[in-house]
């Protein structure tokens, strides 16, 4: 077991755990920040998003050890009154059906536009496919990321 | 109250172990202050002096939308401001009959109870303003949760009139609205439940922590049916954080510890000694040959017209297969349970919590009343959570580890250790009379029988869910469809519309085959057989081959059937009706080095009453990717005993980049809703494939496309 410092959300933590424990599992036991899922263990499904400096990464397959040093982003803090644009878009366009993976997807789609304000339709699908959907939402996540850039909601 | 301290209250009343279920009994909202008058006219609402309508959902919320869909059918009745709508949703009860959420049946089994409460309610709402008024009941209307009296111009809300309500008499045949002065069901409405799944709030069975509480992991037999011998957890326990180590009945290992990375790294380093026991030799290939050898053998009949044997003229024959699939709901398996000696509580992510409270009972030892369980949301169901495996397996660690556990499965363990689609031969026949047409058709479906397995073989031998799945709806004047159970090794369970996605692609496949062989447009063809306005009584549902016809009907409308396509890109069509409802889909696609690309789907359901058009279009989207990972490829294969996939890399499914245009459509009614969550599964696989012979002159006979 090793201490580490972390910053998530903006906050530091301090924490003691082992080294090699991935990030996942810090922010959803010992932090108890459980916006962010577990799907697969292995970097596939894109439940676990969470941003690290700003790039969206699979807490999944992301040792602790690799994490400390960098600001951490949860949905949780994503914006402080759950008003992100993304989220205004997502809830406008009622996209989540059972909503384990959707945490991952707004992460996702937030990494993105924070740094391709106005994304392609392909650029889109590229940065969305590592983010899997077993409801089947991926039109209506097109549709809330389109709209949350028309609100302009992709500038920096 | 906040999630913390209502978790804490449940550490408090495991403390006092009084061992009664009221000691820890939970309400879920931490309902009502002392003293206050909450009225309560039946088990599916209450409303309270400020006015808050509280909605009971006794199905559980798996992604379908039913938290949204049936409050607005017991809203619409009562007449409530859908702004003070709140639901509470209900763990396992006596009170609502079967919760099972399965079936497609949420909705068509709730319409009339959801609609009566309401009603009841609202004529109660409406007898204590007359009362205070002193005018008479006929005077009063409602609207948005006031009771009006035009005449003397005054209105009281509900949440004002609640308490002299709650002293009326409920009435027993409440008046139901007519659909035309409907002005919430039919219309888009938003769900209740999205803001919270924006925002990490919304709590999933995997969330559900109390203080104190261990997370286990289970090491399992790799090979199906096999059992423990012996094992060595010296090493396991060198693991910091693992508290225990169990065996847990007589096929599993459970390790437990304070963390869940500290129990998954237990249970890396448990060494156990299996007894693979008599499947160890089992394999995908040897599964499909039971079923082939059994082809002959006498089958069942599920439906029969006229005499197929007799037909004269061209016969055509076929024989088409089906692999097994997995559920793979995004939220693995996972459970908590506590259980206090004599009593138990369990929060589950569950479709029928009280089949959980039931077998958890006889795993631990109690009777069925001391067990209490409280349905959490569902991360994805498609059927797996209709099985109660892991909340036994967490009662049973629980009662072994004398702890509240939290049991977890790995998405490996979700792949290899689950219920199976079980797979399936169908052997089709047609004779055609010399214009083409059918005047016969024959359907004998081979697969095992999934209750069978379970112990519940069905009157007659029939699968019950065979009576919601294995129509067939045209009109043809002689007709067979049977079937024949197999046994098979591997354990089955009910995936997404279970045998109609089988059935479906067999008949629709094969008429697609013997329109072409008759030189007929598909879509013409089956029209052909459904000139009629006929009943056709199948089971205990009365279909209507108008309806099949008229989705047909529609679907080849808005497809533009029968216009040129770019070159390049060919279409196929498919129906089915199954769970009440009628489906039909038109798929295009284009081929990319000898691979379909689907670019566009076209789907027209007939469902009956539409409750909310915006769910609906959901279900739809939703049902079309599930049955496109499923037709382009999906399988679970087996050697040595042992389930070959184990994650999304070897069991994919549909990707952003993969996912077509979808179009949906609906015929507008006011006929009693019926299911929607699997009807329009079934059509998605034949409809591609009849697009592919289109396109390629190949006729795929099994699936998954991508191992042809």
């Amino acid at each position: 077991m090793s201490e580490f410092t972390l910053r998530v959300n903006g906050i530091e933590r301090k924490i003691n755990v082992a080294p090699d424990t991935p990030l996942l599992w810090v922010l959803r036991d010992t932090l108890e920040l459980t916006g962010t899922k577990y799907g697969c263990g292995a970097g596939l499904c894109g439940s676990c998003t969470v941003h690290l400096d700003g790039e969206a990464v699979r807490s999944c397959v992301t040792p602790i050890s690799t994490a400390t040093g960098k600001a951490i982003t949860t949905i949780e803090g994503l914006s402080p009154s759950a008003a992100h644009p993304l989220q205004l878009a997502w809830i406008a366009e009622d996209v989540p059906q059972c909503g384990y993976c959707q945490s991952g997807q707004i992460m996702q789609a937030a990494a993105l536009l924070a740094r391709t304000p106005r994304p392609s339709e392909q650029e889109v699908i590229d940065a969305m496919t590592g983010n899997l959907c077993r409801c089947g939402t991926y039109h209506r996540i097109r549709r809330a990321i389109a709209r949350a850039v028309e609100a302009g909601g992709g500038r920096p | 109250m906040s999630p913390m301290s209502r978790r804490d209250f449940l550490v408090a009343g495991a403390v006092a172990g009084s061992g009664l279920v009221l000691a820890f009994y939970l309400p879920r909202h931490g309902l009502h202050p002392a003293g206050e008058q909450v009225f309560t006219p039946n088990a599916y609402l209450h409303i309270e002096p400020d006015g808050k309508v509280t909605v009971i959902v006794a199905r559980s919320e798996m992604g379908q939308g039913v938290r949204t869909a049936l409050p607005m059918i017991l809203a619409e009745e009562l007449d409530a401001d859908w702004s003070q709508i709140a639901i509470q949703q209900a763990g396992a009860s006596t009170l609502f009959g079967d919760q099972t959420t399965g079936g497609s049946a949420s909705v068509r089994t709730t319409w009339d109870p959801m609609r009566q409460a309401g009603a009841a309610a609202r004529e109660m709402l409406i007898a204590a303003a007359a009362q205070q008024w002193s005018v008479p009941v006929i005077e009063c209307t409602t609207q948005k949760g006031f009771v009006i009296h035009a005449a003397s111009n005054r209105r009281a809300s509900y949440g004002d009139l609640a308490e002299r309500a709650a002293n009326l008499p409920v009435p027993k045949e409440p008046k139901l609205k007519a659909a035309s002065d409907y002005t919430l069901i039919g219309k888009p409405t938003p769900r209740l439940d999205t803001p919270s799944k924006t925002n990490g709030n919304a709590e999933f069975g995997i969330d559900f922590r109390t203080s104190g509480m261990k997370y286990a992991f289970l090491a399992r037999c790799p090979v199906i049916g096999g059992k423990v011998t012996n094992f060595d957890d010296s090493d396991a326990r060198k693991v910091p954080g693992v508290t225990h180590v169990e065996k847990v009945g007589d096929s599993a290992v459970a390790v437990a510890a304070d963390s869940v990375f500290a129990a998954l790294q237990g249970r890396k380093a448990l060494k156990v000694t299996w007894d693979d026991g008599p499947n160890r030799d089992l394999s995908t290939a040897a599964i499909f040959d039971v079923l082939r050898k059994a082809s002959g053998d006498k089958s069942v009949s599920l439906q029969s017209a006229g005499d197929v044997r007799a037909a004269r003229g061209r016969r055509m024959d076929a024989v088409y297969e089906l692999p097994m699939l997995a559920h793979a709901p995004m939220e693995p398996e996972n459970c908590f349970a506590l259980y206090l000696g004599t009593s138990c509580e369990v929060w589950a992510p569950t479709q029928v919590p009280q089949d959980v409270r039931d077998s958890v009972a006889s795993a631990v030892g109690l009777k069925p009343a001391s067990v209490r369980v409280n349905v959490t949301l569902l991360g994805g169901g498609f059927g797996r959570r209709l099985e109660h495996d892991y909340a036994v397996e967490a009662a049973l660690v629980s009662k072994a580890i004398n702890s509240p556990v939290k049991v977890m499965w790995t998405r490996d363990d979700d792949m290899r250790f689950s219920t199976y689609r079980p797979p399936s031969v169908h052997h089709l026949s047609a004779v055609l009379d010399a214009q083409g047409w059918p005047v016969a058709f024959s359907h004998r479906l081979i697969s095992p029988t999934i209750s069978g397995q379970k112990g519940q073989p069905g009157d007659g031998g029939i699968d019950p869910d065979l009576k919601d799945e294995a129509s067939f709806l045209y009109l043809v004047p002689n007709v067979n469809i049977e079937y024949v159970a197999p046994p098979c090794a591997v354990p089955l369970g009910w995936l997404r519309s279970v045998y109609a996605a089988q059935m479906a692609f067999a008949s629709e496949s094969f008429l697609d085959e013997i329109a072409l062989a008759a030189g007929r447009d598909p879509l013409q063809y089956r029209l052909h057989m459904l000139n009629d306005e006929k009943e056709i009584t199948y089971f205990d549902t009365r279909w209507q081959t108008a309806r099949l016809r008229g989705v047909l009907q529609l679907v080849g409308e808005k497809s533009e059937w029968g216009s040129t396509l770019p070159v390049g890109r060919h279409r196929g069509i498919a129906a089915f009706g199954c769970f009440g409802t009628y489906a039909a889909e038109v798929v295009e696609i284009t081929m990319q080095n000898g691979d379909p690309k689907v670019e566009r789907v076209v789907v027209a359901v007939d469902c009956g009453q539409v409750i909310n058009p915006n769910i609906l279009e959901q279900q739809l989207h939703s049902a079309v990717i599930f049955g496109l990972s499923a037709a382009l490829r999906g399988q679970i294969t087996v050697e040595n005993g042992r389930v070959q996939q184990s994650n999304f890399d070897s069991y994919p499914i549909l990707r952003m980049n993969e996912v077509p245009t979808i179009e949906t459509h609906f015929v507008e009614s006011h006929e009693a809703p019926t299911g929607i969550g699997e009807p329009p599964v079934p059509p998605l696989a034949p409809a591609l494939c009849n697009a592919i012979c289109a396109a390629s002159q190949k006729r795929i006979r099994s699936l998954p496309i991508a191992a042809g």
